[in-house]
């Protein structure tokens, strides 16, 4: 754990050297965020509601999956990275040295402009929390507290199994992104208006509707079972499987080379 | 011109060979393309009277956009070309008898070209063959379809002169990742990437509509579905000659200073 301070206080360091370029960086992390959220807005000039949800209701789903994507992407760009450690060797080099493999991976990459991002979330967070018409309870911010680092775990968990789809194919597997920045670009809206099967899907096969629909409905007020409440914890296992995969293709695991 | 050619086929084969992360890629896109318009479907749901273009125009677009990404997507810069900036290599292209601006102009386009070539078949044909309401139509009318061609190559020009500003711009600046991020960002939402430019409200749409960013991916698009036709499509046309001019022209100029100054990384 030391260790890991030690290196994020290094790749602070290094990438506060170029000032004009790391804020700028964190300004098109940003403006690429907010194209998406002005997306939403003009949507909503136009339409009073999508699947009886408000703007200010959409805009608490968009802000709670984004601030997750974005601590996820923080802490684990590295895996994100992951196919270029592969391809590099670096990975050989990673894995004669006497530490778990894991931090090693987390701390080879942390891209502080990445914080453009959960910047806007916690923006957004600013509007839609008083906007939404929602009476806070202390069980209501539970809730959201529990949406937004669930899912910044199940984030993480998908970025685990990318770069463990690696190990076999080298490159890394484009179709990875549709969970991965699909799940954040769809996140914006609560999954449910994208019909059922893509509800059912987002539910049992990648467990992203359970840190952001169905909790969405308990802080709405729609739904008042606990149950509702504490969905985003039944997403947690989801880690189980993809850090399984990660050891699977790590044992598979033959150098490239170079 | 011949050089230019032999460039684009060079670049066009060579983009061919990663078959497989084609494969990849068109999953993705598919998968992408299909969530998108299942979102439109529900704003569409929710009210009908609101929704400012057709159902099956939306959805055309959709799919034509996905199929086309590569083309179309201002995002897809070429590192080769910022490399050669940073590294110096920028004086071995120097050195070659060939302009710079066509060098670079035709690499960019023709990696786009091979991208998309080898990607949108299999979208659209899957995209022809999904149930109803999300299937891709044909267009109106044998001539339209031609007027869209046409838009798609001249839109294809616009992206790659602009993209061209930004290579130009790193020669000052060296270090462009963030900015490169911002004109992206700004560019692909303006040309109706994230919404197509009818579901803008007033003020912005007219303003979207005069920018040289309408002249990329929003015309085609739009072209091919009818959306926009007749005498609307032949000066929509018009703009985009008129933008892929200007911002050539522009571009040639920025390069000429450009190179005057520039600075041969050393190493």
């Amino acid at each position: 754990m030391r260790l890991y301070l030690k290196f994020v206080a290094m790749h602070l360091q290094s990438q506060m050297q170029y000032k004009i370029s790391f804020f700028l960086l964190a300004l098109g992390q940003f403006l690429v965020s907010f194209t998406a959220l002005l997306g939403v807005s003009f949507m909503f000039t136009r339409f009073n509601a999508v699947d009886g949800f408000r703007f200010p209701e959409v805009l608490l789903c968009l802000a709670t999956v984004l601030m997750a994507f974005s601590l996820a992407e923080l802490f684990g760009r590295g895996f994100d990275h992951f196919p270029r450690i592969i391809r590099s060797g670096e990975l050989d080099r990673m894995l004669v040295r006497p530490r778990p493999l894991v931090p090693q991976v987390l701390a080879s990459l942390i891209e502080f402009s990445r914080l453009g991002r959960l910047v806007q979330a916690i923006l957004v967070f600013c509007y839609a929390i008083p906007a939404s018409g929602i009476h806070w309870t202390w069980d209501k911010a539970l809730t959201l507290c529990l949406m937004v680092l669930c899912g910044s775990i199940v984030f993480f968990s998908l970025f685990v199994i990318y770069a463990a789809f690696s190990f076999f194919t080298i490159e890394g597997l484009e179709f990875m992104n549709v969970f991965t920045d699909g799940g954040r670009e769809f996140g914006r809206y609560p999954y449910s208006i994208y019909g059922r099967e893509v509800l059912r899907f987002f539910t049992y096969v990648i467990p992203l509707a359970l840190f952001q629909y169905y909790p969405l409905l308990y802080l709405l007020g729609r739904r008042t079972s606990i149950l509702y409440m504490l969905m985003p914890l039944l997403a947690l296992p989801f880690a189980i499987p993809a850090y399984a995969f990660w050891r699977y293709g790590l044992s598979k695991y033959n150098s490239t080379g170079s | 011109m011949k050089p230019y050619l032999a460039i684009f086929r060079l670049r066009f084969i060579n983009g061919l060979q990663y078959r497989s992360a084609a494969l990849a890629g068109m999953a993705t896109q598919f998968a992408w393309g299909f969530m998108e318009i299942l979102a439109f479907a529900a704003f569409y749901k929710a009210n009908p009277a609101a929704f400012p273009m057709e159902f099956s125009h939306t959805v055309s677009y959709i799919w034509l956009q996905q199929a086309f990404l590569a083309l179309f997507m201002v995002w897809f810069f070429e590192g080769e070309i910022f490399d050669s900036i940073t590294t110096g290599n920028i004086a071995y292209e120097l050195a070659r008898p060939i302009d710079l601006y066509g060098r670079w102009f035709s690499q960019t386009a023709a990696n786009r070209v091979a991208k998309a070539v080898l990607r949108s078949l299999p979208i659209l044909l899957v995209a022809a063959l999904v149930p109803a309401p999300y299937r891709l139509s044909l267009p109106p009318a044998a001539g339209q379809f031609i007027l869209f061609l046409i838009s798609v190559l001249l839109s294809l020009g616009v992206v790659v002169s602009f993209s061209m500003l930004i290579y130009i711009t790193t020669v000052y600046t060296l270090s462009a990742a963030g900015g490169r991020l911002i004109a992206a960002a700004l560019a692909d939402f303006l040309a109706g990437a994230i919404i197509p430019l009818p579901f803008f409200p007033q003020p912005f749409r007219a303003i979207a509509e005069v920018l040289p960013f309408a002249a990329m991916q929003n015309m085609p698009l739009r072209i091919y579905s009818g959306n926009i036709a007749g005498r609307a499509a032949l000066w929509g046309i018009g703009i985009q000659i008129f933008w892929l001019a200007v911002l050539t022209l522009f571009g040639r100029v920025m390069m000429k200073k450009a190179l005057g100054k520039v600075v041969v990384q050393g190493g």
